[in-house]
């Protein structure tokens, strides 16, 4: 009898709870449901459609992909992306990671070099897209007469075929001070009998960097090649101030074309397919970094099990 | 192993030696060290020193040869023609109306979420908080259009609603933040305050939002400049330049061929939109890199 009693009130106590829970994850769940779920199916439905804001959209099947696949600025647009972040990937992590290397070790007046390094990067964004134009100016700009005073006539950075694209994969590592603070975590976060030991074993620096550091660090690695892939591949800003897409579109990015697609031709059955194409992409390459992590991410947990 | 027992058996003199070599190579590479450093920041430097300068200029100097680095004299009221030939206050105010909701909105929904997330038993929680954890994995591209065509059908185009009211709703990122610092809080502190017969938003309120601090204003600095410097955003949904953010109007100074301001003006405006991040980051600089620590490495 007590025990039923018992029972029944740590029921209701228990649902209680639970629908408390529910007050408090409510506006989150209806976030999920009206601006993230509701959205992905009316995409998926208005990818394969002719909507244009304007007028009845009419159902097309598969004629945004199929255009797409054979409309050559959307070729360039995919080409410009694809080249930007297989050379800004690497250098973004490469770059960012020497730097934290080079502040890990006991210097004076590190907070100050941190300060400076990941100043830019809070301000990213228009302001800073309108600065360097201004310094890539052919005539007047900062970097020109600086190259001026070196004896080298500088190029029409913004103006010119292949200089544009170079001067948005140069302004992208203005920002790599974000990732210091994650790089100089990891670094700390490394424990120091490994290099005495080692040390006690006669490895030298290299050596020490390759056994150690790296797999050490290989999962912050892995975090951040994953999201710079994601970031690389919504290239916008940039190209949007700096060059506005040119010339001849050689820094149309694949963000740009869908912008110009959905909001000047107002095309947004098409522009959503290309929203589609790319998700995919991304999903497919996130995947196959995961898949190939087991082989190169070391996991501290694995070493304390094993 | 080898290299062990090499050690083991030099005369100690050949010990000391090394021991010297090792400090002077460690010398040497601070020495090379601190070289990179300082350049790399001056390198860093340069534009913004290069901004404010311009900024300070008269046009005739903006263009000189060899460059003028400190202006003969430092020209302000560039600033102020500026804000007299473009609406700056109202932009500024703009911005500051959007970040603020937004502000609000994430760190009141998210926190909410959180707490029931990291406290509360129900049964399917887990599944949520995993289905609400994947859409971190969905990139915006997908749900940009889709969503500026429902926001367009409920006539919400040319207004904050779209930039504000989503942040009432929740952010995936920010949600997993806060959930992983309240579930490092003592449960004790609660079951004394349930003892008293204290309800759950008495908990969520006066206990776990006071001891959350450093997580709050963490998520609260990192809305702040993403929303001041959004872009994107902004841009899609406001027509009418009244309704500017700074990051929109900056753009349309900068692309507008007729009324387009001098460099130095240019240069007074974008010092202008940089303004409150820099004092923000400056205010809050170890959150700021502690946040990026949190949300780096866990998100």
């Amino acid at each position: 009898m007590i025990l039923s009693i018992k029972n029944k009130f740590h029921l209701t106590e228990r649902r209680r709870e639970a629908i408390a829970c529910a007050l408090f994850i409510a506006p989150v769940v209806v976030g999920f449901l009206a601006f993230t779920l509701i959205p992905l199916l009316v995409s998926g439905v208005v990818s394969f459609t002719n909507y244009s804001l304007a007028g009845q959209p009419v159902f097309v099947g598969f004629d945004n992909y199929i255009f797409l696949f054979q409309d050559k600025f959307w070729w360039n647009s995919v080409r410009v992306t694809i080249v930007y972040a297989i050379i800004v990937v690497p250098l973004w992590l490469v770059n960012s990671l020497l730097l934290a290397l080079l502040m890990n070790q006991n210097l004076k007046g590190v907070h100050v070099f941190r300060t400076i390094y990941y100043l830019p990067a809070v301000l990213a964004g228009v302001a800073v897209a309108v600065l360097w134009r201004w310094i890539l100016n052919y005539r007047f700009g900062l970097m020109n007469i600086l190259l001026g005073e070196l004896g080298i006539a500088g190029p029409n950075w913004l103006g010119q075929k292949p200089w544009a694209f170079y001067s948005i994969i140069l302004m992208s590592q203005y920002a790599i001070g974000w990732y210091l603070p994650i790089w100089l975590g990891g670094l700390q976060n490394i424990p120091t009998e490994l290099y005495e030991a080692a040390e006690i074993d006669g490895a030298d620096g290299l050596t020490k960097f390759f056994r150690i550091t790296l797999p050490m660090l290989s999962p912050i690695i892995l975090y951040n090649l994953v999201m710079n892939i994601i970031w690389a591949t919504q290239l916008f800003t940039e190209p949007f101030i700096l060059t506005g897409g040119g010339p001849q579109f050689s820094t149309t990015s694949y963000m740009m074309y869908l912008y110009n697609n959905a909001f000047s031709y107002m095309k947004m059955g098409l522009a959503t397919a290309m929203g589609w194409i790319l998700f995919v992409v991304v999903l497919i390459l996130t995947l196959m970094v995961f898949k190939s992590s087991p082989m190169w991410v070391y996991y501290e947990s694995e070493r304390r099990n094993g | 192993m080898n290299n062990r027992i090499a050690i083991s058996d030099s005369p100690l003199s050949l010990k000391k030696t090394k021991r010297l070599n090792q400090r002077v190579t460690r010398n040497i590479v601070k020495v090379f060290s601190y070289i990179v450093l300082i350049t790399g920041s001056i390198i860093f430097l340069i534009p913004l020193f290069w901004q404010i300068s311009t900024s300070l200029k008269t046009p005739e100097e903006t263009i000189l040869y060899p460059p003028v680095w400190i202006p003969a004299s430092f020209q302000w009221q560039n600033y102020l023609e500026l804000i007299e030939r473009f609406p700056y206050h109202l932009y500024s105010r703009n911005s500051l109306i959007i970040s603020i909701s937004v502000i609000l909105g994430t760190v009141f929904s998210n926190s909410l979420a959180a707490y029931g997330f990291a406290r509360l038993r129900m049964p399917g929680k887990d599944v949520i908080f995993i289905i609400l954890l994947s859409t971190l994995m969905l990139p915006s591209v997908v749900l940009i259009i889709p969503q500026f065509v429902i926001f367009q059908s409920l006539k919400w185009t040319n207004t904050y609603y779209p930039l504000i009211v989503p942040a009432f709703f929740g952010n995936a990122f920010y949600l997993f933040l806060m959930r992983q610092f309240f579930m490092g809080i003592p449960r004790e502190l609660e079951d004394a305050a349930r003892i008293d017969g204290a309800g759950y938003f008495r908990i969520y309120s006066q206990i776990i939002l006071p001891l959350s601090k450093p997580a709050l204003i963490t998520v609260a600095l990192f809305t702040f400049v993403a929303t001041w410097n959004d872009f994107f955003g902004p841009l899609i949904y406001l027509s009418d330049s009244a309704k500017y953010t700074i990051a929109v109007a900056l753009r349309y100074l900068q692309g507008s061929v007729r009324s387009r301001p001098e460099n130095h003006l240019l240069m007074a405006a974008a010092t202008l939109s940089m303004l409150p991040c820099i004092l923000v980051f400056f205010a809050a600089q170890r959150q700021f890199i502690q946040g990026t620590v949190i949300t780096g490495v866990k998100g």
